[in-house]
């Protein structure tokens, strides 16, 4: 917070009419095309703001004196409730997580845009024996609960006594995790056909949501924001109504559901979505693991093998070490660096790597922009320590490798922001310095970034719970999978 | 400790999961915890900062006392609740008392009075002391007939002083339309009124009635002690786990104890078919009411002060401490010259056979030459 009352008063210091007077924080993903329409069409565009764009940083076509910055939808409400920015558009699920979390939030819904509609459903799977509600409050089982909403989950279960429940955080693909890997999901839906094409059954609507303008308390006290939020007037954005039922429909075609009965003793493998997929492709037709539908193009998230006992969900590699710690998962394909996340997090964990798989190589590095005057973290501490950034604010996908890094530094003082992706764009306004993954290095330079030391080289690898590998229910198919992928990496 | 109680302490830390379940935290106590995953919280299992003295206590008594049939136990211990305004406290103290496996109102009464007796000993005189009956009220939303999810809101927001939800439910009820503002309006030192009501709820179910009762045997008693009390039906506030007999105790209008019975709290839990009663006695607001300690160190305090840091007057200063203290003076040191305002006696050491002894009430000074007159001068 303290950071943030600094650009405050250096932001109320700028006249009206400088540059970066008034930030807008923009969404990626989801809801860009839509608003990018809609900004266009209320007068308030912005130079490449569309899905292609490449850098981060967007001025306004009209106001000389409004920027704004493309963020992850999650990013933005913490964004705009710190003060980085004075306001932002993002989905109502978004700003309700933050705020349900942190009740003590400056953040003010200043209008419902009405686009990029849905909701938040608790869900559970169909074949899961749980089709109503009631059977979740009175039941006097320890409910699993996975959802990119840890918030909202915890908050609807304490609402509701639930006796007992865990709440699993995932960074997506919650819907695929019930029945086998969770007994409820807490997840975001255009609606209730779309929860049933991923076999879920909806058992209580939290939360209605669409897309919301949203602001800083502050700025909204303190700065002239007149000229910009007339654009959102409610005329203008009821005249641009049609235009916005256009919506693309994102989310690709209708996933498999539960494609067979699984056996009691099937031996469940996680398999990686995103820049690990391909490789991981690659690997497993090597090794001959024919796996049905797990391509680049699909989106099936349970493709099938060709043994009966073997399993396999594609989930965010992310969030594999958390599963597999809590044996909902048997073996995974992740990476060193979400192992070692996870590792620093939970020491006793039960997680271990038990294959260097050797694709998938990153670097993880720590990243400065290079209007900063420095070339190694010992430059960084001396500035850190004589006031110059402090605190120093540290932006990272990686937050506990982050905390550890700057601990065994002996940097101080220091605080995170946990990012979901795209965590170059922070520097050099919204943060000093990001731990980061970098492929070739490119991504950085494009951003005039510096790199100021290398943490470690991650490579995806197997991992799994090692009181299972044993497991005689499993009857030593466990082990004998292990041994395949081992054979195959180190032959590979 | 005359009463017979044995001190206990529980862990800072405490499972989130103790405190979820209906009956034991209320929702919006639950949604002030300071919870967070611990470092091995691998499995998505929270733990809290304790939000409160006597779930813990449950705990304890379930993990570690279930044998014995009685005990009777208590703390001193802090809370943790957030607080949005930053005004207040967010970590509090308490002293508690807890009666475990007792179910006769014999133990409600003890409770009450014991906490008017160690309020008392403090010198706080003017209390109010308000009773409610926790299952007198449970009884009354349950002749209302709502849905088990209505019920349970229902008494959400009479814990938290919202009342107003019970009379406009209860309008609907004819033969409850007559008993609920004459039992919520409720007020006064009134026994005999409480038996009044009884003949007016002649429809009611027998479950209402055996509360009623139960309130009756615990006032009853309390009348054969002229135990000072009111009785106030919506002073029930707080807690979810209370089953019967409740109290606040408070002076010039600030809550300073409460406490009452939980009889299901110990089942719930996991634990046997163990009746408990307790009270808590809240620190902060009792700290300003007590008289200060200050005064009372002047009365035999002595302040040895060093003429130099010469070895041995440096010695012969720690010995001469050593030899007050074994007389039950408080004593304190000085070697760089701080003045000694408020100690009765300032003894200056100037070598090891001469100290000058300076009463500080009287305005006298003496110079004597061993540390045995010195001990003769302050001890006579």
């Amino acid at each position: 917070m303290k950071s943030s009352m600094k650009w405050g008063v250096e932001f109320s210091l700028l006249s009206k009419y400088q540059q970066g007077y008034l930030r807008l924080a923009l969404p990626k993903g989801r809801l860009l095309a839509v608003t990018a329409n809609l900004l266009a069409k209320i007068g308030l565009g912005f130079k490449g703001y569309n899905a292609r764009a490449r850098l981060y940083r967007l001025r306004s076509t009209r106001f000389s004196y409004l920027s704004a910055k493309m963020f992850q939808e999650k990013d933005i409400p913490v964004q705009v409730a710190v003060g980085n920015y004075d306001l932002g558009i993002c989905g109502l699920d978004w700003v309700e997580e933050l705020q349900v979390g942190y009740p003590a939030t400056t953040l003010v819904k200043v209008m419902d845009l009405g686009y990029g509609r849905g909701n938040l459903y608790v869900a559970a799977s169909g074949q899961g024996g749980i089709s109503n509600i009631d059977e979740v409050l009175t039941g006097r089982n320890s409910w699993r609960i996975v959802s990119e909403y840890p918030n909202l989950a915890e908050s609807f279960a304490l609402k509701q006594r639930l006796r007992s429940f865990r709440i699993f955080p995932v960074w997506g693909a919650a819907e695929v995790y019930p029945p086998e890997n969770a007994d409820l999901a807490v997840l975001w839906a255009r609606g209730e056909e779309r929860l049933a094409s991923y076999g879920l059954t909806p058992l209580k609507a939290l939360l209605a949501t669409s897309a919301f303008l949203i602001a800083n308390e502050r700025s909204l006290e303190a700065k002239d924001l007149n000229e910009i939020l007339a654009c959102f007037s409610p005329e203008v954005i009821g005249e641009s109504k049609s235009l916005l039922e256009t919506e693309a429909e994102v989310i690709g075609s209708s996933e498999a559901a539960l494609s067979r009965q699984q056996r009691a003793d099937s031996v469940w493998l996680a398999l990686p979505d995103g820049h690990q997929q391909p490789p991981t492709v690659e690997f497993l037709s090597r090794v001959r693991i024919n796996v049905e539908g797990y391509s680049e193009e699909g989106r099936n998230r349970r493709p099938s093998t060709d043994f009966d006992w073997l399993s396999v969900k594609v989930v965010r590699p992310q969030d594999m070490p958390l599963q597999v710690a809590n044996g909902n998962f048997d073996l995974a394909i992740s990476g060193k660096d979400w192992l070692l996340d996870h590792l620093y997090r939970f020491p006793s964990s039960p997680v271990a790597e038990l294959a260097d798989l050797g694709f998938g190589r990153v670097k993880i590095v720590a990243v400065v922009s290079k209007q900063l005057p420095v070339t190694n973290i010992g430059e960084l501490r001396q500035l850190a320590k004589v006031g110059r950034l402090s605190p120093l604010r540290v932006a990272s996908e990686y937050i506990n490798i982050a905390d550890k890094y700057l601990r065994d530094n002996r940097v101080s003082p220091y605080k995170l922001i946990p990012t979901w992706g795209a965590s170059e764009a922070f520097l050099p306004e919204d943060a000093d310095l990001l731990i980061e993954n970098s492929q070739t290095g490119r991504t950085l330079a494009r951003h005039n970034l510096r790199v100021i030391d290398t943490l470690f080289e991650s490579r995806a690898c197997l991992i799994g719970n090692i009181n299972n590998i044993d497991s005689p229910t499993k009857g030593g198919k466990v082990a004998s999978l292990i041994e395949i992928l081992r054979q195959a990496a180190e032959g590979g | 400790m005359s009463w017979g109680y044995q001190e206990v302490r529980t862990p800072t830390l405490e499972y989130l999961h103790l405190f979820t379940a209906t009956g034991t935290l209320s929702p919006s106590m639950l949604s002030r915890v300071y919870s967070f995953l611990d470092w091995d919280g691998w499995s998505g299992e929270r733990v809290v900062l304790r939000p409160d003295g006597t779930i813990p206590i449950a705990r304890l008594y379930i993990d570690n006392l279930a044998r014995q049939e009685l005990a009777k136990l208590f703390y001193v211990t802090n809370v943790f609740a957030f607080e949005e305004t930053g005004r207040e406290n967010r970590e509090r103290w308490q002293c508690g008392v807890e009666f475990l496996g007792c179910a006769e109102p014999a133990a409600d009464m003890e409770i009450i009075l014991l906490a008017t007796e160690i309020l008392h000993k403090l010198g706080i005189d003017r209390i109010e002391l308000r009773l409610s009956h926790a299952g007198l009220v449970k009884a009354l939303l349950r002749e209302l007939k709502l849905s088990p999810a209505e019920e349970t809101k229902a008494l959400g927001q009479l814990l938290e002083g919202d009342w107003q939800i019970l009379t406009e439910v209860g309008s609907t009820s004819s033969e409850l339309g007559e008993l609920l503002p004459q039992l919520l309006g409720l007020k006064g030192k009134s026994s005999g009124f409480l038996k009044n009501l009884e003949v007016l709820s002649g429809q009611t179910s027998a479950d209402f009635k055996s509360e009623l009762n139960n309130f009756m045997d615990v006032i009853s008693l309390l009348d054969s002690l002229d135990c000072n009390y009111q009785i106030d039906i919506m002073s029930m506030q707080g807690f979810e786990y209370y089953t019967g007999v409740c109290f606040q105790i408070s002076t010039d209008g600030k809550r300073i104890a409460g406490g009452g019975r939980y009889d299901d709290l110990i089942p719930l839990m996991g634990g046997g078919n163990v009746s408990a009663c307790g009270f808590a006695l809240y620190a902060d607001p009792l700290m300003s009411l007590v008289p200060s300690e200050v005064g009372k160190v002047a009365e035999r305090g002595v302040l040895v002060k060093g003429e130099t840091t010469a070895p041995e007057i440096v010695k012969t200063c720690f010995d001469l401490a050593q030899s007050l203290r074994n007389m039950g003076c408080v004593v304190d040191l000085d070697f760089v010259g701080r003045g000694a305002a408020g100690w009765r006696w300032t003894i200056m050491v100037q070598g090891a056979r001469l100290f000058e002894v300076i009463d500080q009430v009287q305005n006298r000074r003496k110079e004597v030459a061993s540390i045995v007159e010195v001990l003769n001068e302050v001890g006579g």
